[in-house]
């Protein structure tokens, strides 16, 4: 089982996201993310899917994909260089003696403390997903009420013309 | 010039070159059908049941090749014809049904008839709308038959609300259409149409499956031409029945569950596989990993997602199967060396000591009607030159196994959804589109009670469909099953009242005809025949018969179960049962 980024272009409609969805519960694969936003064109929209499957299911997908009456382009970012980023939202509550510390993390992260309240930081986290796993696992210990992820976005990397 | 939706709906319809559509009227359409009550060139079919409608579309579509039309109304109207989009779905059969839907304001309110018809419909349909705008309506209706008709066929629903077609708009007919999303392949890749004739020649033991997607795209004589020169045999799925002639000397028959023995013993016993539109479907392997051991396994099919889904293949076309045949036939006229024959002889000689061996067969009874002698008669007293539909079950497969095809686009089965209840307002479909020629619906006394009320249609519109029902009082093909793998307990699968079916069709104005003895079999058919109205044939069958060869659910296709009261024809029989 191997794990798949696949980048979606889609016809910006209402129903798409539906017909991307159903293809994947009616077929019984699986979504471990889906996230969608529109692009430069506003009649296009990209979805960032990542999935998880042997090669036959995985290649099943995309062509499944590619079927889709609404569907432009399909593009599976696993043998191509590309940047994947997701960011995380945390709703921390440490005690008082590690406050400086959550600040210290958040920091080494490159975070921001995005909202405060006196028990409480918000702190968003942006990066690729070990990063922001191994953020999670630093601070759990210290209270976290609640998280929010975006689920993944990916794009290929330019080729660099050398 | 502003017009009504009604009048753009329905004018669409007459420039995408439809003459017949198929429905049921309700709330929210009824502008549509004020408008069509003396529009001209155009006439609606009024059936008795929504199912009916949308069966009947895809009948008239796989017949003639045209687009199958229905019109209904929103909620229960539209939720009735989700039975028939998916057989269609399944089956890649061009239909295009049009739902009414409440008016657009109150789409989401619970109204009164109200159904989310696309949401419904969104997994089993190629592609569904709804419009909003009543200028998009032409577009809409133009985008719809290209994309049911176009690259693997399949349903299109177009959700239509009130205020949509009682509204006032613009006609705009798009000449052209030009979806930046969708564009089949359609021709095949030539290295890979080389690499396959290569294959072709090296194989000492090739096969052609061919499929559904053969008729689809016509390619009848194209695939004909490469079996007749290439000197391989060819067998057809249940889907693929008639795109090549079961009497040719080269064809195989029907693989898979209910299969001929020589079909499957081919195949498993086959060097190379020539699978030209068919999707080796459940029902055609058997048990996956033991499909084909030792073949090379070359895939024609329009559909990328039909490729690799579940056999390994070694040399993928994707393509219409037309256009890949003909380009496969001129490598292989030009190429003058191979002498076909010569090096397919001992494979053909094979295989017709398998023919001789286990050829398709039951025992004759004169006491009790055997369904297998229905069909043979039926083949018989029209020469094959019908238009044959089916059920769903016993019927369907004694009918793909006794009666012979020698056409594409006469042997309409739900072979993918399995539908039962399907033959019948298919075959009144079908005879809307051919009103000259003889139309026969196989049918179970099972089946056919799912869609009986449209015998209603057929007497109405003077639609002389025969329907012959072997009826056994049984469900007949569940019964086989509870009786060979469930310990002989029938579990709801007897019919305890079946109701009198020449009564049911005189109640209808219709004719009703019953054989009890097999001497009866064949006046009846003539006098069927001979009645230009329609008529009900009611043949009382023994119900212990069951459909053989039989493959069990999850073995080899070469595991085949035969009648045991069969007398075994050859020695090599006990060979034979070593092999289950």
């Amino acid at each position: 089982m191997k794990r798949h980024t696949i980048s979606v272009q889609v016809e910006n409609k209402f129903g798409v996201l539906s017909r991307v969805a159903g293809l994947f519960s009616g077929r019984g694969y699986n979504i471990e993310s889906i996230s969608v936003g529109e692009t430069l064109d506003p009649k296009v929209s990209v979805m960032t899917i990542v999935t998880r499957g042997e090669d036959q299911i995985v290649e099943q997908i995309n062509k499944q994909l590619n079927k889709l009456i609404d569907v432009i382009k399909v593009q599976d970012l696993y043998d191509v260089d590309h940047v994947e980023r997701e960011m995380v939202l945390v709703k921390v509550a440490p005690p008082q003696e590690q406050k400086a510390e959550v600040l210290r993390l958040t920091e080494i992260f490159r975070g921001r403390v995005v909202d405060s309240s006196p028990k409480t930081y918000t702190i968003q986290i942006t990066g690729d997903e070990s990063k922001i796993e191994a953020f999670l696992e630093l601070v759990k210990p210290m209270g976290v009420k609640e998280f929010v992820r975006s689920g993944k976005i990916a794009i290929a990397r330019e080729k660099s013309k050398s | 010039m502003k017009v009504s939706g009604a009048e753009i709906v329905v004018e669409s319809l007459k420039k995408e070159g439809v003459t017949h559509l198929f429905g049921y009227p309700g709330g929210v359409v009824l502008n549509l059908f004020d408008y069509l009550y003396d529009a001209k060139g155009i006439k609606l079919i009024l059936t008795r049941h929504e199912q009916g409608a949308t069966h009947m579309a895809d009948g008239y579509a796989r017949c003639t090749g045209k687009v199958g039309v229905a019109l209904v109304t929103s909620g229960p109207g539209a939720t009735n014809t989700v039975t028939g989009i998916a057989t269609a779905a399944m089956d890649s059969i061009p239909i295009v049904v049009l739902t009414g839907q409440v008016p657009t304001m109150l789409i989401g309110n619970d109204a009164f008839q109200e159904a989310d018809i696309v949401g419904i419909t969104r997994p089993c349909t190629k592609y569904n709308y709804l419009v909003k705008n009543i200028d998009d309506l032409a577009p809409t209706i133009r985008e719809a038959f290209h994309i049911a008709s176009s690259g693997r066929p399949g349903p299109v629903l177009i959700d239509l609300p009130k205020d949509i077609s009682a509204g006032m708009g613009t006609f705009n007919w798009p000449e052209k259409i030009q979806i930046r999303s969708y564009n089949p392949t359609v021709e095949g890749n030539k290295k890979m149409i080389e690499k396959a004739v290569d294959e072709i020649a090296k194989s000492k033991k090739p096969v052609i499956i061919a499929g559904g997607g053969v008729i689809l795209s016509n390619a009848s004589d194209e695939l004909r031409q490469l079996a007749e020169l290439t000197q391989v045999p060819v067998i057809t799925t249940l889907m693929g029945i008639g795109s090549f002639p079961s009497t040719h000397p080269l064809s195989l028959g029907m693989p898979g569950m209910h299969g001929t023995y020589y079909a499957n013993m081919a195949i498993q016993d086959s060097d190379l596989i020539v699978a030209v539109g068919m999707r080796f479907d459940d029902r055609v392997t058997g048990k996956i990993s033991a499909f084909a051991p030792n073949a090379t396994i070359i895939h024609i099919d329009i559909d990328p997602t039909s490729i690799r889904k579940n056999v390994h293949v070694d040399i993928p076309i994707v393509g219409d199967s037309k256009n890949i045949l003909t380009a496969l036939n001129e490598i292989v006229k030009a190429e003058q060396k191979t002498q076909w024959g010569q090096i397919r002889m001992a494979w053909l000689k094979q295989l017709d000591q398998w023919k001789e061996l286990r050829p398709m067969s039951y025992t004759y009874s004169d006491s009790v009607i055997k369904p297998q002698y229905v069909i043979e008669k039926l083949y018989e007293a029209t020469g094959g030159d019908a238009i044959i539909t089916t059920e769903v079950g016993q019927n369907q497969m004694w009918a793909a196994q006794f009666f012979k095809f020698d056409k594409p686009r006469t042997f309409l089965t739900s072979g993918g959804l399995g539908t039962m209840g399907y033959g019948f307002p298919a075959a009144i479909g079908a005879q809307v589109a051919h009103p000259d020629k003889t139309v026969i619906d196989i049918a179970g006394d099972g089946s056919i009670q799912m869609n009986i009320q449209e015998l209603a249609t057929a007497v109405v519109y003077e639609l002389p469909v025969k329907v012959a029902i072997l009826n056994n009082r049984y469900l007949g093909m569940v019964r086989q099953w509870q009786e060979m793998f469930f310990n002989e307990r029938y579990s709801h699968s007897g019919l305890d009242v079946v109701p009198d079916f020449v009564k049911v069709a005189e109640a209808y104005s219709a004719i009703g005809l019953r054989a009890e003895r097999p001497s009866d079999v064949e006046p009846v058919i003539k006098e069927a025949l001979k009645i230009k109205k329609p008529v009900f044939m009611d043949f009382v069958i023994d119900w212990k018969e069951k459909v053989f060869p039989m493959v069990p659910a999850g073995a080899a296709i070469d595991q085949m179960l035969f009648d045991e009261e069969e007398a075994p024809k050859k020695k090599e029989s006990k060979k034979l049962k070593a092999v289950k």
